[in-house]
């Protein structure tokens, strides 16, 4: 071997033989075959971790695709997606050529047009808008990886009515996060795999960063780290916890806080970090009334202060050399302020959060909850690793070691995805940062450009919207208190969506799923057209499905389509696509150019940023286009600021034309590496013409390694704040500090007790006052909270099988034959309760309807729990597949009895079925009965949807596949 | 012939780690991936969009729950051939298209042999060998033998496609002939085991149990946590902390 | 195991048909039946039109037929390979002997050597056929030493009715025939019932403990690593319910046992053309009990394969 093993998965016991010269066998086993002609490096979209790949090209075609062993992401791995590619890519229900509905909407009645007449009907209806009002195109992007295009596209447009799928997705998480410790799960940050001793996975975790956490999972196992879960369902990553704590869906932030609790009790809390990094002595005036109560005791420069407890003075927060209380109360300038820390205790030492009193409610015996805090105690206290390297912190402190605390965290889906899921990821992080253990040897990192500051800088644009003007920023931000939202004087929401609206104070992702039911109810408005993209909001990306579909297809009065035109971008022929007028082919991830942008979700990890590209390995066989290079050329022939150059022609190209030369601030464009017209400035730099030519030579990605000095205490460490501010992530070299105690969140409450020139209407004040606690508090989640528990005693979740990305895998030839059916999960006391076995076919009911689907029985979750794989249920006619496919006929969609709405409030107010805080989609608040169906309605699913028209010139997929009997034919021939 | 090699060479082989597969049907398809342009190729899939599909392949994962007094816990159970070193999957065919290889030990089928008898899949209790209907002959995996020893793939890749592509590092390669091999050692240190024993076939591939409830679990020897000492309680406590 | 028609029919046509075979060979060779055109002729056709019309089917049973003759060349290891030699060889003295006894009227001499290497040949092929199953250990049912003897008992039992039809039918018939007949059919419905009792207690080491290596406690399927049925599950994932196995195990008790001594115990009292008809009639009725026997054979017997789908 050459150098050093590259990749994850070279221990000893799986590198190649010491000797890999073929044996003299003598059967005449071609051992070495021509493998490809050429190898592609690019990066990888069957899900959204935007692994390395290496495409091998054979007489054009695909031969196959391996992991790239250099990437940071992947480091030569691929999952079970990624190695299905070929069969996305040659998918039978791929579009072929630009489509105008003809049929009714939904029907799939469509003529094929020509690329310039879908701009031409494109453009002169989004030029009406534009003229007259912006905000009645509402642009959705779904599974958007080029969200710093769109965004700002959106933005040059003049709408404020942007936003990708993360309101629907994990908001929760990054939202949690980014008001906290300025950074988030996620994909933001990782465990430090190769130190940490004690891991604890919350939640359904394998839908993001699933590479990365699975070389972690192994890392863990080889080192023999204790793996504890906590999830209702015991599979997957969960499987190979050491500890799987089964617990009762969306009490999470009652299980963190018995931990919390029990800590707090045994003084098991590292008081220097708290000082240190966090906003634990900073001074919070208690002034019950007052219209400042509740927020930060703050010097004349808006500098929060602290209480020195030598000096017996008020301090500046950020002072180093002050000594500052954490407990006590204080009495400054006539007013009175305890510590944050001080509110801290009172709180989560409450008997309300002793093990016993949440024992029952989480369904984990109080006994485990105390053995789990003692073992976070144990590691992180007495185990302590100090790695031997010299840094200096923000203040210039130096530092002869770097010391940390080895319990690690993560968490996803399984907690962002309830209505109280912003405050249990609150409560999680508090939890970390109580321990010490955020940005520290062994516990939870930073990946950057995170940590930015709790929260982030940029506030959402769209307070004035104008005919013909762009928006002064981006469309989505982070809002800091009410003056920030996007609400008109009488408290109407201005965005389509309500983000940033007192229904969804702190949306940083807006929310796409409310889109089509707002849109179509004109509430707060009319729009004219929704354009999407590659999200597939009439089947499992909704909840609701049969009303979504019935307003997507709804007239007024006069015979018009109430949402009164759609435009979407997909590659493949999905159950959204029917609803389009106007349908623009998108290409195969293989065929076009993408960047994996700092400026949106990049590919760094915890040491060290990095970036990444896509470039056509393929050409496209089909009259299709990058949604992308479309997007651009419809922003020039609109003539949206920076998309035309002054004399009106288009400024970029294409998309790869804009990847290179668009700068976003001076010197920042898309791409970090390989900037400067000669290439070798970093991060800041002129735009380089040869710069994806640097990609491709490098493998399709760029990464920069940190120093030693700079991996860890991110948000404290000068040299690293250094770094960030040079590259662009951070405004200025100022620590980071984690704001257990959420100011912003006050600023919305004292809105609601009346304070504050933007005050919420009468309705919504008592939600305001409860949700927007500045300190995480846990509650029922809301579904729970009203429906009889008698009569729909069943938690209902659904899980991403690892093996698919939500609706796409099924199209897919190989990985559907592994999962084309789904069955619902039941635990086996439950369904002998029940009276029902395996394989019975059962109604699961809830209080939005009944799906039809077959059981299977199960020991692995927790008893009050059903749950089955997402998005195998898919409707006739869609993707390509037959009408007998077991997915359009035993398959069931869970979305169909998950509401989109709250039940009516006592003003009659519906809300979105969300987290109150972020619009987060509350997916998991789902309650359920199963019944038993009648024999003859045993074996097929309900309800059934009418089958979908192919579109022109589609042919029926094969019904047999030989897929790379050519390789092996072109091998034999030349033999 | 399929009279076994009176000895081979060497015993190439996999190792599974059941304690730390996640079930991700990673080296599912990156199998199905290399090799239906491979050795075998093609891999025939009928009714690939239909409801009847089914395909060949070499490598399932299927999911258990094993329940003992101690506990439950859900194991992810790659199945692939095990490359027996007394396979009758190869003394029962009667053309001599299934065979072991006296070099490394690879069990395979020269396809231009195979009759297409299906006897070989009876006589192998664990199911590793696949019909191809559409081309009449039957099908397995070969260990990637042309991957192992291939001139034309750079040299660190000559290992499984499922190896190369497991991401959490459940498999493992090597020559389990070779006593201070890194597999042989691998199965030494964690009781590596063969399947279906009894049946005397003598299974190549081991697999490595899961280390719940054995002495290899992750144990945190942690006391129980204790309250602060009584005076002003925790808040005292912490105030007597910053005093220090 | 998948029960496909074409191993039933060629398993239960081959037996009947070498049985047959052994018998007109030894007793034809030897002069116990004299040489008779027309007798001969409908034994030794009967005999070889059931040898061949089985090996017929059976090659229905390949993916590749066109390749068949490959499969004698590994008689050093493989019992199929040994099989399809061995039938194949047996084609000769069998031949031999049609010559010599059916065509030239002769016995004796090179014609009885012939005849007793045809029924050596026939017996070794029904052995050859039993080893086939008896050999594959993944099969509890099957790899027991029930399965051999059985394979002789049944191809001596069909064999020897057939022969008594025919006998009865050219009014040759004897007691000693039919008593045999009676005897090796009791003899066979006992090593049936053996069978399936043994069968039916059958422990087998093999679990799904043992084929997971999970050891200890109880291991149970929660998911196929497909949906759909597989070229494993068609095969060999064949599942019959315990109802029907019951009621086919009666039927075939019925149709190849019971009925045919029966039949045969009638034959005793009847003059000859009731004699030949019943005894045509026990011949027909035990060849199809056959096929029901068979098909049992395959459909009760049990593949390791099946532990891993938790079937």
């Amino acid at each position: 071997m050459q150098g050093p093993p590259r990749g994850a998965n070279s221990a000893p016991s799986q590198r190649p033989l010491a000797d890999t010269r073929a044996p003299d066998e003598g059967d005449g086993v071609d051992t070495s075959p021509d493998v490809s002609d050429s190898i592609a490096k690019t990066t990888c979209y069957m899900c959204a971790c935007r692994c390395g790949i290496d495409v091998h090209i054979k007489d054009g075609k695909v031969r196959y695709i391996n992991g790239n062993k250099d990437h940071p992401v992947n480091r030569g791995v691929i999952c079970g997606k990624g190695s299905s590619g070929i069969m996305q890519h040659y998918s039978p229900a791929r579009l072929k050529k630009p489509l105008l509905r003809t049929g009714p909407r939904g029907s799939g009645e469509f003529r094929e047009i020509e690329w310039e007449e879908a701009f031409s009907i494109a453009t002169e209806r989004l030029s009406a808008i534009r003229r007259t009002d912006p905000k009645k195109l509402a642009f959705f992007t779904g599974r958007d990886q080029s969200q710093s295009l769109t965004g700002w596209w959106a933005s040059q447009f003049g709408t404020p009515n942007f936003a990708a799928h993360g309101g629907f997705c994990s908001v929760n998480m990054a939202a949690g996060g980014l008001y906290t410790i300025g950074g988030s799960f996620w994909e933001f940050g990782e465990p430090d795999w190769d130190n940490t001793k004690y891991f604890m996975l919350f939640g359904v975790a394998e839908d993001h960063d699933s590479n990365p956490i699975k070389i972690g999972l192994g890392k863990l196992k080889a080192r023999g780290a204790k793996v504890v879960s906590i999830n209702p369902c015991r599979t997957g990553y969960n499987a190979i916890a050491d500890d799987w704590i089964g617990i009762r869906p969306g009490t999470d932030g009652l299980f963190v806080f018995a931990l919390i609790h029990e800590l707090l009790k045994a003084g098991r809390v590292d008081l220097d970090y708290l000082l240190r990094y966090t906003n634990a002595h900073v001074l919070v005036i208690h002034e019950p009334g007052a219209a400042d109560d509740g927020l930060f005791v703050r010097d004349a420069h808006g500098n929060p202060l602290a209480w020195d407890r030598v000096a017996k003075t008020p301090v500046s927060a950020t002072d180093a050399g002050a000594k500052p209380a954490l407990t006590g109360s204080f009495t400054i300038g006539g007013r009175h302020c305890v510590p944050v820390f001080q509110l801290i205790a009172d709180r989560y030492l409450d008997d309300s959060y002793a093990p016993d009193a949440v024992a029952e409610r989480c369904g984990i015996a109080a006994d485990t909850i105390r053995r789990i805090a003692a073992e976070l105690a144990h590691v992180a206290f007495k185990q302590t690793i100090e790695l031997p390297i010299a840094w200096t912190d923000w203040a210039g402190r130096r530092h002869e070691t770097i010391k940390g605390r080895p319990v690690s965290m993560h968490a996803m889906r399984g907690i962002s995805a309830h209505s109280n899921g912003f405050h249990t990821c609150r409560a999680i992080h508090l939890l970390q940062v109580l321990l010490g253990t955020v940005d520290v040897p062994g516990g939870f990192r930073f990946k950057p450009p995170y940590p930015r500051s709790a929260p982030p800088g940029p506030k959402p644009a769209g307070k004035t919207v104008k005919p013909m003007t762009p928006l002064d920023s981006m469309p989505l931000g982070f809002v800091c208190g009410p003056d920030d939202l996007l609400v008109d004087e009488a408290g109407t929401p201005v965005r389509i969506d309500k983000a940033y609206s007192w229904d969804a104070p702190l949306a940083a992702h807006g929310l796409m799923h409310t889109v089509i039911r707002n849109a179509w109810a004109g509430d707060p408005y009319r729009i004219d057209t929704l354009m999407m993209y590659m999200s597939n909001m009439a089947w499992n990306s909704s909840m609701n499905t049969v009303e979504t579909i019935a307003m997507l297809t709804d007239h007024d009065g006069a015979g018009n389509y109430k949402i009164p035109f759609i435009i979407y971008s997909d590659a493949y022929y999905s159950e959204t696509v029917p609803f389009a007028d106007l349908v623009l082919p998108d290409t195969t991830y293989l065929e076009r150019h993408d960047c994996i942008s700092l400026l949106d979700r990049p590919i760094s990890h915890a040491d060290g940023p990095g970036d990444a590209i896509r470039h056509p390995v393929v050409e496209p066989d089909r009259d299709v286009r990058p949604f992308q290079s479309v997007l651009i050329e419809l922003g020039a022939r609109l003539g949206l600021p920076g998309f035309v150059d002054e004399d009106g022609s288009a400024r970029y190209r294409d998309y790869a034309d804009y990847i290179v030369n668009h700068e976003r601030t001076p010197g920042i464009g898309p791409l970090a590496g390989w900037r400067g017209k000669d290439g070798t400035s970093t991060g800041r730099g002129e735009a380089n013409p040869d710069q994806l030519q640097r990609y491709i030579d490098n493998g399709g990605f760029w990464h920069h390694d940190f120093a030693d000095d700079q991996r860890y205490y991110k948000m404290a460490n000068r040299s690293y704040l250094d770094f960030a501010e040079s590259m662009g992530f951070i405004p200025k070299a100022e620590p980071i500090v984690f704001q257990l105690y959420s100011e912003p969140l006050q600023r919305f409450r004292l809105a609601a007790r009346g304070h504050g020139p933007v005050l919420p209407p009468k309705g919504d004040r008592q939600r305001i006052e409860t949700y927007m606690d500045p300190l995480p508090f846990w509650y029922t989640p809301f579904e729970e909270a009203v429906v009889d528990l008698e009569k729909y005693p069943l938690h209902a979740l659904t899980q991403r099988p690892m093996h698919m990305y939500h609706s796409w895998g099924s199209q897919n030839a190989w990985l559907r034959q592994i999962t084309s059916q789904n069955r619902l999960f039941v635990h086996h006391q439950t369904a002998a309760g029940l009276g029902l076995v395996d394989d019975d076919w059962v109604w699961i009911e809830s209080i939005n309807g009944r799906v039809k689907g077959q059981i299977k029985l199960i020991d692995g979750v927790n008893e009050s729990t059903v749950w089955t794989w997402n998005a195998i249920g898919k409707r006739r006619g869609s993707w390509g597949l037959k009408d007998d496919a077991a997915e359009s006929n035993r398959g069931f969609l869970l979305n169909h009895i998950i509401g989109d709405q709250t039940s009516a409030d006592v003003n009659g107010k519906r809300y979105s079925n969300s987290d109150p805080v972020t619009g987060q989609a509350a997916w998991f608040d789902l309650r359920v009965r199963i019944v038993k169906c009648a024999a003859e309605e045993a074996g097929f699913t309900e309800p059934q949807f009418e089958r979908f028209q192919q579109p022109p010139h589609f042919e029926p997929s094969p019904d047999k596949l030989t897929f790379g009997a050519e390789f092996r034919r072109a091998r034999e021939a030349t033999e | 012939m399929t009279c076994l090699p009176s000895q081979s060479g060497k015993k190439l082989g996999l190792v599974i780690d059941l304690d730390t597969c996640v079930g991700c049907q990673a080296c599912v398809t990156a199998c199905k991936e290399w090799n239906t342009g491979g050795h075998m190729a093609p891999l025939t899939d009928i009714d690939p969009y239909g409801g009847h599909v089914d395909g060949v392949w070499f490598n399932r994962v299927h999911s258990y729950e094993h329940t003992t007094e101690m506990g439950g816990r859900t194991v992810n159970f790659p199945r692939s051939c095990l490359h027996c070193e007394t396979p009758a999957c190869v003394t029962v065919c009667p053309t001599g298209a299934s065979y072991k290889r006296a070099s490394d030990g690879i069990v395979l089928i020269d396809e231009d042999k195979c009759i297409g008898c299906k006897l070989c899949s009876w006589a192998c209790p664990y199911g590793a060998r696949e019909f191809d209907t559409d081309v009449g002959v039957m099908k397995k995996c070969t260990l990637c033998v042309d991957r192992i020893y291939n001139d034309n793939l750079a040299e660190e890749d000559r290992v499984p496609a499922c190896v190369a592509a497991c991401p959490t590092s459940a498999r493992h390669f090597g020559d389990l002939g070779d006593p201070l091999s890194a597999v042989s050692q691998l199965v030494a240190e964690r009781g590596g085991v063969d399947l279906m024993p009894e049946l005397g076939y003598r299974p190549t591939n081991k697999y490595l149990p899961p280390r719940a409830h054995t002495t290899r679990a992750a144990s945190v020897a942690a006391p129980a946590l204790e309250p602060v000492r009584a005076e002003g309680g925790f808040l005292g406590w912490v105030d007597r902390m910053l005093s220090n | 195991m998948h029960p496909a028609f074409s191993v039933v029919f060629f398993t239960t046509a081959t037996g009947a048909g070498y049985g047959l075979l052994a018998l007109l060979g030894v007793l034809g060779g030897l002069q116990v039946i004299s040489p008779d055109f027309w007798l001969g002729l409908i034994g030794m056709g009967l005999a070889l039109g059931l040898i061949v019309a089985g090996l017929l089917s059976s090659t229905g049973h390949l993916g590749r037929p066109e390749r068949a003759w490959r499969a004698f060349s590994q008689w050093r290891s493989s019992w199929l390979s040994r099989e399809g030699v061995a039938s194949v060889i047996t084609f000769i003295p069998a031949g031999l002997f049609g010559i010599g006894w059916v065509f030239l009227g002769r016995t004796g001499g090179w014609v009885a050597i012939a005849g007793l290497l045809a029924s050596i040949g026939a017996v070794v092929t029904v052995c050859t056929t039993g080893m086939i199953y008896a050999s594959l250990k993944p099969i509890a049912q099957w790899h027991s030493r029930f399965t051999l003897p059985g394979y002789l008992i049944f191809s001596a039992m069909t064999g020897s009715v057939l022969l008594n039809a025919l006998l009865q039918g050219f009014a040759l018939g004897s007691k000693t025939v039919l008593a045999t007949c009676i005897l090796v059919t009791l003899l066979g419905w006992g090593w049936k019932l053996a069978t399936w009792r043994y069968n039916d207690r059958l422990e087998i080491a093999t679990t799904a403990n043992t084929a997971t290596g999970l050891a200890g406690g109880s291991v149970r399927s929660l998911e196929w690593p497909h949906t759909e049925e597989n070229y494993l599950l068609k095969e060999m994932g064949f599942r019959i319910a315990r109802k029907h196995s019951t009621r086919l195990r009666q039927i075939t008790q019925g149709l190849a046992f019971a009925l045919p001594v029966l039949l045969l115990a009638a034959t005793f009292a009847l003059p000859r053309p009731f004699a030949a008809a019943l005894s045509l009639l026990a011949a027909i009725v035990q060849f199809a009990g056959m096929l029901v026997e068979r098909w049992l054979f395959f459909a009760e017997a049990k593949h390791t394969v099946t532990l891993y789908y938790g079937r």
